[in-house]
């Protein structure tokens, strides 16, 4: 193992958190307050950590790039949050959200991690209802629940379409009652551009403020990182337009691990690809296969027909319609994973079988369930979800099917963190999406804010104190000091470096070309050749970047094109981890399908003998190989075997 | 289609701002009207000219950071509608359309189109919460709400914070955005305990970072992206009204 430490606790996987709880190190009252904590991000988990960190009574800094810390990109998630209540007595219990996520992540995940999350999952509903978080109830009054894919239970608490808005919602509430308070000092429209170590700890940030371009030094006992997911290295992706890797990529340059990269999420219901000004992809919730039904056509002179827009889908009989998810798996039908429905789509319209003009789409479709249900029903349920598609598309749901197509979403791969979500780096730790802990290869629906809620109110704030427990008689430190000297000088440079190359090519130019690349071999499905190849891409790319980039105004400035721009020089460098990642890989799991290796169904074919390991790769130099380094997983509550949804 | 745009120009908030004029050719009608300026800012770029600064951020309209007025109306034309969720096929060829910043006092002009919210963010600090630590609540099913109360809760707090409702008032008055938070706290049985506290709070802060007043011209409603309703401001007079008896 050597630089992985796992520091998984003894005992049984149920007693594990609890037993960790029991014997940590903890800090007492009056020294929490000589502690200070930085904070990066203000999503779920951030903005969680955050605010759990200073009612504790640390001194937090909580930065972001947006002008608001209720502006993250958690906001944006639709569906809802998994918890185990069983409140619908229907057979849910903490083992059964283990197993179900365990399960849904192809058996790459760690197993006590997983636990935990289920087992914290219902605090969190707790919690967020004490918050006044506005879940959807029934006429009794008592908390409703609906299902998401992977699941054969209902344990997915939502507040309509807008679950991610109201959780991130209440931890920015919490937040800001911490700002009042004088726990936390809020630095909005701050962005971080590097890590500071000192004698081998986390010791402080270098955040650029986004209005004057100016730089700035911040230090603390400990360092977490709550930065979200790398999607937009796809360009493309329902991703915030402003997500970035940048945070996690500098602490990967100083030492800190990055773990499977090559495992991303991609979201089966998205609104296709239209045009190439395109600039986001826009998801349609999970939620809507609880009533929507996923078909294209049985015929292949349907399909050509659609495809020349000479007729709709809504005249399409159903003896000619072929509904795919429900007759390859019949068990969990149009709910089954995402990554199956992913693959699913695009091996129907690899086969000629789409139905829009790009070839690049299938139908979700309401007719039966407002048939069963009456209009209204439907309309109450996903109203703002089909207004936000009309919008988009001009198209109005409750008539012709939806048109949909999977696209980027998510990241399960991350910085590699411990149990107790400390990387390799002494005082970094990471939470919520940025790091790779506990959705394997795949994640199920609903288990984002799960994890991000976990991480931020729950796990962190217990965890951090092991290791600040250690710190309590290091005093508040300086930032004029060599190490802090340093890292704003590579910062500077590297901002000169990038502003003076004075070239011909836009930022988003380039950065679409990666996303093509990125998309075409390291999307859906990858093989050999695709991914050394795009490795080769990817490398050209980045010369023409560092030649040709055009980036106008000054550093010292308000200056969007140049924050792009900085963004963009790392996702270069992330893709051509991604693709090395995803080439040593020799397997299919989750989100990751290698051509090479699949079943006569076309099912993925894990290979547990040789890859039941998490990849954690450690930069080496700027210009030399990354080291591989591997934590082997063992399953001892759990049997391996191949996820069958049939 | 072809289209002329009026935009608002300004260096910062020190210097005065000016209209200027852009010419667009061959814009695709299923492009979002932000996409519409990434291709102009493409173009600015190319010819070696200053790109048109605005916040964006989730392109889905819901992180509330658009903050763009387009022919004298917040989010624009369409109903129900943020900058980034209103697309092109609302205009018609030929036409001029003039883009500015949110205007209002508590809204400074950072550049072009870009303005400071952050007054939002202090008046949610007054006690735009409830003041329950984490680790200490009890089962979330202990307190059964109404669901009419709960449905009320959920359509006040799907509020995004994008301050259109400032922006089209003649007062720049906060009433809608305070109403809102007030009255999704306010109609859950957790939030009643600090009501009191709340509205006096909220509302002094209101004053002091030099909002308007509320005068009941509903243009705040009307604006609103996401049908916010004048009744959260009712709830906002009573809660207020009742916390001073």
């Amino acid at each position: 193992m050597g630089k992985l430490q796992s520091r998984i606790p003894e005992g049984h996987i149920a007693e594990k958190w609890n037993r960790f709880k029991s014997t940590q190190n903890l800090v007492n009252p009056a020294n929490k307050r000589k502690l200070d904590v930085i904070v990066v991000g203000t999503g779920l988990a951030g903005s969680s950590a955050a605010a759990s960190l200073a009612e504790l009574g640390f001194k937090v800094k909580s930065f972001c790039y947006q002008d608001s810390p209720r502006r993250a990109h958690s906001i944006s998630a639709q569906g809802g949050i998994n918890a185990a209540k069983n409140y619908q007595n229907d057979g849910d219990s903490v083992f059964r959200l283990f197993y179900d996520t365990v399960k849904g992540g192809d058996f790459r995940s760690r197993e006590a991690n997983v636990y935990r999350l289920a087992e914290v999952s219902n605090q969190i509903i707790d919690h967020c209802v004490a918050q006044g978080v506005p879940f959807s109830r029934e006429y009794g009054g008592l908390l409703d629940n609906r299902s998401f894919g992977g699941a054969l239970v209902s344990r997915t608490f939502y507040a309509k379409g807008q679950t991610g808005q109201q959780l991130l919602l209440g931890a920015y509430q919490s937040l800001s009652r911490q700002i009042k308070a004088g726990n936390v000092t809020m630095y909005p429209r701050m962005e971080m551009f590097n890590l500071v170590v000192v004698e081998g700890k986390a010791r402080g940030i270098i955040a650029r403020d986004v209005i004057t371009g100016k730089l700035h030094r911040f230090s603390a006992h400990a360092v977490v990182l709550a930065t979200g997911g790398y999607g937009n290295v796809f360009f493309l992706s329902t991703l915030s337009m402003g997500s970035n890797v940048s945070a996690a990529w500098q602490c990967y340059r100083k030492g800190a691990l990055f773990a499977n990269p090559c495992f991303v999420q991609i979201h089966p219901t998205c609104i296709p690809v239209h045009g190439d000004y395109q600039s986001k992809l826009t998801l349609m919730s999970e939620s809507l296969r609880n009533d929507g039904r996923i078909w294209v056509p049985k015929k292949k002179e349907d399909a050509a027909r659609l495809q020349q827009g000479e007729i709709k889908g809504s005249q399409i009989p159903e003896e000619d319609r072929d509904y795919y998810l429900e007759r390859r798996y019949p068990a969990f039908g149009n709910l089954v994973p995402r990554d199956v429905a992913s693959r699913a789509a695009k091996e129907r319209c690899d086969a000629g079988y789409g139905v829009n003009s790009t070839g690049r789409s299938v139908f979700l479709d309401f007719r039966d369930a407002i048939d069963r249900l009456g209009k209204d029903a439907i309309e109450a349920k996903y109203g703002n979800l089909f207004q936000m598609y009309e919008k988009i598309t001009d198209d109005n749901p409750c008539e012709e099917p939806m048109m949909i197509y999977p696209a980027i979403h998510y990241n399960m791969g991350g910085l590699w963190v411990d149990y107790e979500l400390q990387t390799t780096i002494p005082g970094l730790f990471a939470i919520g999406e940025v790091n790779f802990s506990d959705h394997g290869a795949n994640r199920l629906g609903a288990s984002a804010l799960m994890q991000g809620l976990a991480d931020g109110y729950f796990v962190l704030p217990y965890t951090i104190q092991n290791y600040l427990a250690h710190e309590i008689r290091v005093p508040r430190f300086p930032t004029d000091t060599p190490e802090f000297d340093n890292a704003e000088e590579e910062v500077r440079m590297r901002l000169e470096k990038l502003i003076s190359v004075g070239g011909n090519a836009t930022v988003d130019s380039l950065h679409k070309q990666l996303g093509h690349i990125m998309w075409e071999y390291i999307g859906m499905s990858r093989n050999k050749a695709g991914l050394v190849r795009a490795a080769e891409e990817i490398k050209k790319l980045q010369e023409q970047f560092w030649s040709d980039v055009k980036i106008p105004g000054r550093v010292e400035d308000l200056n969007p094109e140049l924050q792009k721009a900085d963004r963009l020089a790392d996702f270069l460098e992330l893709g051509i981890l991604m693709a090395k990642d995803a080439l040593h890989r020799e397997e299919s799991c989750g989100g990751h399908f290698r051509e090479e290796y699949q079943t006569e169904e076309h099912e993925a074919l894990r290979n547990d003998r040789d890859f039941a390991y998490v990849a954690a790769w450690e930069f080496t130099g700027p210009d030399r190989e990354p080291e591989l380094h591997r934590e082997p997983l063992s399953f001892e509550h759990i049997q391996l075997k191949q996820r069958d949804y049939r | 289609m072809d289209l002329k745009l009026k935009i608002w120009r300004q260096k910062d908030s020190r210097s005065r701002g000016r209209f200027v004029n852009y010419f667009l050719r061959e814009i695709d009608p299923d492009c979002s009207f932000l996409e519409m300026l990434d291709i102009l800012n493409e173009q600015l770029i190319s010819r070696n000219e200053e790109p048109v600064v605005f916040d964006h951020e989730c392109r889905e309209g819901i992180c509330g950071s658009c903050s763009i007025y387009i022919n004298g109306r917040p989010h624009g034309p369409d109903e129900l509608t943020t900058v980034c969720q209103l697309h092109m096929r609302k205009f018609n060829h030929g036409d001029t359309i003039v883009i500015e910043p949110w205007r209002a006092r508590s809204f400074p002009v950072i550049r072009d189109l870009m303005v400071d919210r952050s007054s939002f963010d202090t008046l949610i600090r007054e006690g735009g919460y409830i003041s329950v630590n984490t680790g200490t609540a009890p089962d979330a099913n202990t307190i059964p709400v109404n669901r009419d109360d709960a449905v009320f809760a959920m359509d006040a707090a799907a509020c995004i914070g994008c301050g259109a409702c400032v922006a089209a008032c003649k007062n720049a008055s906060a009433m809608l955005f305070v109403g809102a938070k007030i009255s999704h706290l306010a109609s859950l049985p957790q939030g009643r305990v600090e009501a009191r506290k709340r509205v006096q709070d909220m509302v002094a802060m209101m004053d002091a970072l030099g909002f308007g007043n509320c005068t009941n011209t509903g243009a705040c409603e009307v604006e609103c992206p996401k049908g916010i309703k004048m009744a959260n401001i009712v709830r906002l007079n009573r809660e207020y009204l009742k916390s001073t008896l």
